[in-house]
């Protein structure tokens, strides 16, 4: 090594010393602490105990159980959440649709777009405790907004139109998260990765469509649709991976969790079991599955994906 | 910006192009206007509401089947008042402490971090930064709980450092970074090594200055972060005097189970700020989100 890459090296360890010693401490040797924990069994007061693949048995088993005479999964209540977390996951492909729609019609060019866009950022911009506990009073069952609206709508046309007790309801609370969810998102960030998305399609291609006499929707599943492809690829990719760990603070402010357990997601069950029942190996093994299961679709998307996504 | 009408007026139009102007029926822009403001109210409504709540008497708010669009009475000392039951100035003053250190510790280390990446030739590089991006992947939870029993081994529990210190590191500050300084043109950094310039001084003087508009978004989303970090804080943070504003916002709400004007009066104090650094760094929330969708 010459004396000058020897100095440059040196330079290079000063440059990276703070980052990497943070980046090592906080994130890549928890990561294998982490793996290890899920293989123990501790409630952070007495030693950990070794108990091999029991958590993820206890977690992702089943058994048969002699009294009822069925088989029964050992921890139903993580396969209801994983249910629930699923469920609530159904909002994504309307919310990127909701996303691709707004981006369209801003993206023509008419004035005053820029204030448009302002305001369908504004709930993402104060997406957060706030904006949580203002749905809260909105969907208050008796003096919230939604219904007292609902019931006047009612009241005008003569429909039967009470609403329902929005998050008190097993059957309303999750779809009352989702369009929360759908309010706060849909211009915010997959909105602006669609408008600079739909401004990078070459001209020539919308021109050449046009002297084809295409008409507008031919010409968007011809030109538009196919160009916009790999962004769409990146933002279903993202809100699958944000999705699957997604719902606690609605839970943890809104609901917990409930009513009976019908909003408690993957991630709200994770904190309870670590951090209120302090099984702390019980919840690595969650984390870890969760990963996997997040590390596989991912893969599996970006197969498909491949085949799909047109790269210019 | 394209939808400026006079940059859109100065580029060339062809032939076929101002043909399909003319040919867009004025039904088209009235068709997205009335949806676009459809829209538009319904995402202001809401927000509408929240100030309209905060400013009523409790009783009115309360009463069932009656919605006013404007305040009967405008009770101000709703603001006062929710300002005492929270505690709202500690709140602040620990939120603006945590999000200020995290922020500029996050944004100095990343900063450093990235010029070596990006900048400097040294064994095991390329290595290094496949690890750190490789972790990005991997999910807050799986460090979550190490991480808290590490802070807990250290004491940190119920302190600022607990608050500030394992966010400070960020892979993804890093990477961005690392993109942006790679854009950079490099003869002048040449020209200052001719000059005799040590590895720091490219550093302070050269490549820091021209990266203004990345290190600005990273700030910026960086401080939104710590702003709005909720389950962290919950996790570390067990006394009332360490709390951080959405968790003292969300306990409030879980002991004054129906003060929906007090609600409505502490959420708008907890989103001036959010709102002030929005207006003023508009264009970096953008940029910002674009430069993050490049690596898909």
């Amino acid at each position: 090594m010459t004396n000058k890459s020897s100095k440059e090296s040196l330079a290079a360890l000063g440059f990276l010393l703070p980052n990497l010693v943070g980046f090592l401490v906080f994130t890549f040797v928890p990561v294998f602490v982490s793996f290890g924990m899920a293989f123990t069994n501790w409630d952070l007061f007495h030693a950990p105990r070794w108990v091999g693949l029991f958590n993820f048995e206890a977690l992702l088993g089943w058994h048969y159980d002699p009294v009822l005479k069925q088989t029964m999964m050992n921890d139903p209540f993580f396969w209801k959440y994983v249910g629930n977390t699923l469920f609530m996951m159904m909002a994504i492909p309307v919310g990127i649709a909701g996303s691709l729609c707004l981006a369209l019609l801003m993206n023509q060019r008419l004035k005053g777009m820029t204030i448009y866009r302002t305001i369908y950022f504004l709930p993402t911009v104060c997406s957060g405790v706030a904006v949580l506990i203002l749905w809260k009073w909105l969907y208050n069952d008796n003096i919230g907004l939604i219904n007292n609206l609902l019931r006047g709508l009612g009241d005008v046309t003569g429909l039967p139109l009470n609403g329902p007790d929005w998050l008190g309801d097993t059957l309303w609370a999750k779809p009352a998260l989702m369009l929360m969810g759908l309010w706060s998102g849909i211009g915010g960030f997959n909105m602006i990765l669609y408008l600079a998305a739909l401004q990078g399609v070459p001209r020539e291609l919308y021109e050449a469509s046009a002297m084809d006499g295409a008409s507008g929707w031919k010409t968007f599943w011809a030109v538009t649709w196919p160009s916009i492809s790999p962004t769409t690829f990146f933002i279903l990719i993202m809100s699958l991976i944000h999705g699957f760990q997604g719902g606690f603070m609605q839970a943890n402010v809104m609901t917990q969790g409930g009513p009976a357990g019908s909003t408690t997601t993957i991630e709200y069950y994770l904190f309870n079991i670590a951090f209120t029942r302090f099984l702390m190996g019980y919840a690595s093994a969650i984390a870890w599955v969760l990963f996997v299961v997040i590390l596989i679709l991912t893969l599996i998307t970006w197969r498909l994906g491949g085949k799909v996504v047109h790269y210019a | 910006m394209r939808n400026d009408p006079q940059v859109v007026g100065a580029q060339p139009r062809s032939a076929v192009e101002s043909q399909m102007a003319r040919s867009k029926s004025p039904w088209k822009a009235i068709f997205a206007y009335s949806v676009l403001t459809l829209g538009a109210v319904t995402m202001l409504f809401p927000l509408y509401w929240m100030v309209l709540t905060s400013l009523e008497p409790g009783d009115v708010a309360f009463s069932s089947g009656t919605i006013h669009w404007w305040p009967s009475k405008f009770v101000w000392s709703n603001y006062p008042d929710a300002m005492e039951a929270v505690n709202i100035p500690r709140l602040y003053f620990n939120s603006i402490l945590v999000a200020l250190l995290g922020t500029l510790g996050q944004v100095i280390t990343s900063s450093m971090a990235a010029f070596a990446f990006a900048r400097l030739t040294f064994p095991g590089r390329d290595r290094l930064f496949f690890t750190y991006l490789a972790t990005m992947m991997i999910p807050g939870s799986v460090t979550m709980i190490p991480n808290f029993v590490l802070l807990r081994m250290l004491g940190w529990i119920d302190t600022y450092q607990a608050l500030i210190v394992p966010s400070m590191f960020s892979a993804y500050g890093t990477f961005l970074l690392r993109q942006f300084f790679m854009g950079l043109p490099s003869e002048l950094e040449d020209a200052a090594k001719i000059d005799g310039s040590g590895y720091f001084g490219i550093f302070a003087r050269i490549t820091l200055p021209l990266s203004m508009p990345a290190l600005a978004t990273l700030t910026t989303f960086t401080f939104m972060g710590f702003w709005g970090s909720y389950m962290w804080p919950l996790i570390v943070i067990q006394r009332a005097e360490l709390r951080t504003l959405p968790i003292g916002l969300a306990s409030f709400v879980g002991r004054y189970s129906a003060e929906y004007s007090l609600w409505m009066a502490a959420s708008v104090i907890a989103l001036v700020p959010v709102l002030v650094v929005f207006v003023f760094n508009q264009r970096y929330f953008q940029e910002g989100i674009k430069m993050s969708g490049i690596k898909g």
